[in-house]
């Protein structure tokens, strides 16, 4: 079947088989292998990529239902060479071992992030808590989202006091 | 906290990873990211049976089913001789299946197609005719005299594969006639897997044209992987170019040869183009190795004062159908007999018995240095019953009990010499920052009022490092460790070593103990590892092995080249060398100031300037025997609320307090801790992997072997002691298992200090809340 998918932004059209799966078609025909697989049951998140904004588990949605929509992975967090605060809090915050699960975290957190600004840790906990890391013990993450949180709160904010300085709308 | 790693001397600092960088942006390499041009997909058949004869297997469909390229039987890898391989442990396993299965989930066939996807539709193409046997699925059972022969294929018609003994029998038999007070308790360490995020897997590639195969692995250990590929295969060994590349975790998963390395490689070898194996998670879980599985008696003699005498413990250990412990070789039940633990015991007996059984074979240290887990855990258990049993504190009877510290290097009564702790130092620091006074005072006052609350402590000690080579060996490959240190001539420097790391952050640790050496910052240091044909040899990432063995290699490896750096330094300073002074980053001239020269100058000069009769460049290599093992030991403190309605154990608080000797990156060493002890959580309350009576795995996949969550997983408190190991050349000691060793016991020993005032003084791990609850219910605490 073909299919017609913006991922990180690019449109791809691809022939894909009914019953390949999202993150093998990201993987095997996009070559975006920072998604990863780690289970068959949908338990543990490796493969958490944003499905038109929202985090999904891309082992349990097929190729074939990404067509006509939009899909951000890992891959897609960096902008102009710049690494997201996310990025930059993992690192800062050791909240990586492995990495193997890192990227589904960073999707999951985004996601988080984009309809709660500012959680609690607990709401950070709960957000993640379909992303499993045998690392970390999951304290450095949940630190390293609230630091991120701290630094993107922080950019609205020189974004809102640049607007108000040169008398425009932020909407 | 600097991300950019450009200071000097940074040993000791909390310095950001350098692995980081790529693992962040979705760029790490691991092995299914390994894409090749017309590579093939390997799936494999596995026994639904846990003992069954094979009849037949047809699969005519199979090689008929689209995208097929090869399909092969145990039968057809017996053609090439290759239908068994060795263990690690001495004992031989089937590659795949021949005349019979063992456990359930065994490979019985493989498939190799064009896709992933049409090598799993063949698989179920495949049939196979089973007529069942017999299943022995429990380890008692398996030494009935009655009880089915499992392995048709040893000598020994028994299902008893070893007994293992140390100590003094006489001696400890002696003290227990005498002694006033004994506790004997059966305690059970569940069988679990070390389930890392990443599952098994490889590519194996052979290239007829350059006459070499190239296996990428997740490997823990690949020098010993190509080693024990090239005994199996015949190739010769400088023709196998193992990589493991970034490895998803590993917990002594990834230290065994699998299977579907074996399989894939053949078929690589007979159709000439790459071929992957990837394990599902259930393939993971089934069948790669498990850990633990120890049913332990353990008796201790003692004073009525509490003062202990003498510790007696029998063991029968369930391996499985085939002996895959990951053990040295002359240790069979690991370095199990540690179980005297930080206490000073007269006397110890302990014997170990290892049995087959039709369950999936293994026996891996999972975040554990060789057994060392179950012997932490049983003595730090049954030291809590025998508190109990003399209405002591369990705090004041381990203070009463441990090796003080004038006592190191203390000779154990098994045979081991601890290198150096300060126990009691250790416990007190713990329990004055976790306020065990007030915490006790608390649990009166909550037990008057009928609440379940409990306080668990483990002063745990553990043995880690493995060699020295006289007493470890693995295959018979003796367990040093290497590396190997380059400076280019701008002075930046590459070194491999002989281990590979999985997420313990080598490539910056192991940069920060070259570059304190030699006067240079971490970012000038390159760490490889994990690739056969750069790296020397080694014997691999486990057992907490890497700091107390390559860490040594690294450091003296340095020192060896600032010997040669010191005879470039005088002949650029225009001094004798006796006269030249080495004050951490650079070499200056006694009695003439100013006058220095860097590391930096020095490389230079190695490769343009050397001294007349020198031979140019700068590089060293060196092979690390250890001269003793290395004793980290910790004091954990877990505080733990029962809900009496539901049996549910709330971890309210839990301390480690960690003495791993000199620490070389202090985040490194947290980070190693938090996760450890979130594995200790797990085993503790949700790991185990249950069979049925009939063999039947009831918990291969992660719905039902629970692993912990964001939400599940308490927080951590942690703090740290420091007795450097006398003999490291860095005194370092290790420290990635201690959470792991530690933990298990100070959370069992929360809950059953909770539910004392009910008589209860032990349950068996995991701790599920069904588990509490029927004891609440028993005592008609709930409904």
């Amino acid at each position: 079947m073909n299919i017609r998918v913006k991922v990180n932004g690019r449109l791809y059209e691809a022939d894909v088989e009914p019953r390949t799966l999202l993150a093998y078609f990201l993987r095997e025909q996009l070559n975006l292998t920072g998604t990863h697989i780690g289970c068959d049951t949908t338990t543990c998140g490796a493969c958490t990529v944003l499905f038109d904004g929202k985090p999904i588990k891309s082992c349990t949605v097929l190729a074939v239902q990404a067509d006509g929509h939009e899909v951000m992975t890992v891959e897609g967090l960096e902008s102009n060479g710049q690494l997201h605060p996310l990025q930059s809090a993992f690192w800062e915050d050791h909240a990586l071992q492995c990495g193997y699960c890192t990227p589904g975290m960073l999707m999951a957190a985004y996601g988080l992030l984009q309809t709660n600004p500012a959680p609690t840790d607990e709401e950070i906990r709960e957000a993640l808590s379909g992303n499993i890391c045998r690392c970390t013990g999951y304290m450095n993450i949940v630190k390293a989202v609230q630091n991120a949180a701290r630094q993107m709160a922080g950019e609205n904010q020189e974004v809102i006091e640049e607007a108000a300085v040169s008398g425009t709308s932020t909407d | 906290m600097a991300l950019r790693q450009t200071e000097l001397r940074p040993m000791g600092k909390p310095i950001g990873r350098k692995e980081d960088p790529r693992l962040i942006r979705g760029k790490g390499h691991y092995v299914d990211d390994v894409m090749l041009p017309n590579m093939l997909y390997l799936c494999i058949v596995r026994s639904p049976y846990a003992h069954a004869r094979i009849r037949r297997i047809d699969t005519s469909a199979a090689l008929a089913a689209p995208g097929v390229k090869l399909v092969l039987t145990g039968e057809d890898l017996a053609e090439m001789n290759l239908a068994w391989m060795p263990t690690l442990a001495g004992d031989q396993q089937m590659v795949m299946a021949t005349g019979k299965v063992l456990f359930q989930y065994q490979e019985v066939a493989a498939v190799v197609a064009e896709t992933r996807a049409q090598a799993e539709d063949a698989a179920q193409l495949i049939e196979v005719d089973y007529e069942p046997l017999p299943v022995v699925a429990d380890p008692f059972q398996a030494l009935a005299p009655d009880a089915p022969i499992l392995r048709e294929d040893k000598e020994k018609k028994s299902n008893h594969i070893f007994h293992w003994e140390a100590g003094d029998r006489e001696e400890t038999e002696a003290l227990f006639r005498e002694a006033p007070v004994v506790v004997k308790q059966n305690v059970r360490f569940p069988r679990v897997h070390p389930a890392p995020l990443e599952p098994c897997g490889c590519v194996s590639d052979w290239d007829a044209a350059r006459n070499k195969l190239t296996l990428y692995v997740t490997s823990q250990a690949p020098h010993v992987h190509r080693t024990v590929l090239a005994m199996v295969s015949g190739l010769p060994e400088h023709q196998i170019h193992v990589i493991s590349p970034d490895v998803g975790g590993g917990f002594g998963n990834k230290v065994p040869v699998y299977s579907g390395y074996v399989v894939a490689t053949v078929a690589s070898l007979k159709l000439g183009v790459p071929v992957k194996w990837i394990e599902t998670r259930t393939e993971n879980i089934a069948s790669s190795h498990f850990a633990r599985d120890y049913h332990m008696t353990a008796e201790i003699a003692a004073r009525e004062d509490g003062t202990v005498l003498a510790l007696r413990v029998k063991t029968v250990a369930d391996h499985g159908a085939f002996d895959a412990a990951a053990d040295p070789s002359k240790f069979p039940a690991g370095l199990f007999s540690i179980v005297t633990g930080s206490y000073d015991f007269k006397a110890a007996f302990v014997e170990v018995d290892g049995v087959y059984t039709n369950k999936a074979p293994g026996g891996v240290a999972y975040r554990c240095s060789f057994r060392v887990t179950e012997a932490a855990y049983l003595i730090e258990r049954v030291m809590d019953i025998l508190a109990q049993r003399l209405k002591m504190d369990p705090a004041e009877l381990r203070l009463k009990n441990f090796i003080r510290k004038e006592q190191f290097p203390y000779h154990s009564p098994t045979g081991w010499v601890y290198d150096s702790g300060d126990y009691e130092k250790t416990l007190k620091l713990a329990l004055e920052r976790i306020g065990y006074e007030e915490l006790r005072k608390e649990q009166a006052e909550k037990r008057a009022r009928g609440e379940l609350m409990g306080i668990g402590i483990s002063t745990f000690t553990e043995v880690v490092g493995a060699g020295p080579a006289h007493q470890f060996d693995i295959v018979g490959i003796k367990m040093f460790d290497s590396a190997q240190i380059r400076f280019h001539p701008t002075g930046k420097v590459i070194a491999r070593l002989g281990v590979r790391h999985q997420g313990q952050g080598h490539e910056t640790t192991f940069a920060q103990i070259i570059a304190e050496e030699l006067g240079l910052s971490a970012d000038d240091v390159l760490i490889e590892e994990g690739d056969t044909d750069t790296a020397p040899y080694g014997l691999g990432t486990y057992a907490s092995r890497s700091t107390p063995t390559a860490g040594g290699a690294a450091a003296l490896c340095a020192r060896r080249i600032r010997e040669k750096a010191r005879k470039i330094a005088a002949h650029l300073l225009e001094v004798g060398e006796d006269d030249v002074v080495w004050d951490g980053v650079a070499f200056s001239a006694k009695g003439l100031p100013g006058r220095a020269v860097s590391m930096k100058d020095v490389a230079f000069a190695a490769y343009t300037n050397v001294p007349e009769g020198m031979e140019p460049g700068l590089e060293a290599t060196y092979y690390y025997n250890p001269p003793n093992l290395t004793f980290p030991n910790g004091a954990y403190i877990a505080v733990v609320d029962i809900d009496k309605g539901t049996g549910t154990v709330k971890v309210r608080r839990f301390l480690a307090v960690d003495d791993c000797g000199n620490v070389i990156n202090p985040m490194i060493v947290e980070g190693q801790v938090h996760g450890g002890l979130t594995e200790g959580f797990a085993i503790a309350f949700m790991q185990d992997i249950p069979y049925d009576a009939d063999g039947n795995c009831l918990a291969p996949n992660l719905m039902d072997y629970l692993v912990p969550t964001s939400v599940d997983t308490p927080r951590w408190e942690t703090d740290r002691t420091v007795t450097p190991s006398p003999h490291h050349p860095i005194g370092a000691k290790g420290v990635g298992e201690s959470p792991n060793v530690g933990s298990p016991a100070a959370f069992v020993n929360a809950v059953v200090d909770a539910l004392s005032p009910l008589g209860v003084e032990h349950i068996d791990m995991p701790i599920f809340p069904w588990k509490v609850w029927n004891i609440l219910r028993e005592h008609g605490i709930t409904e």
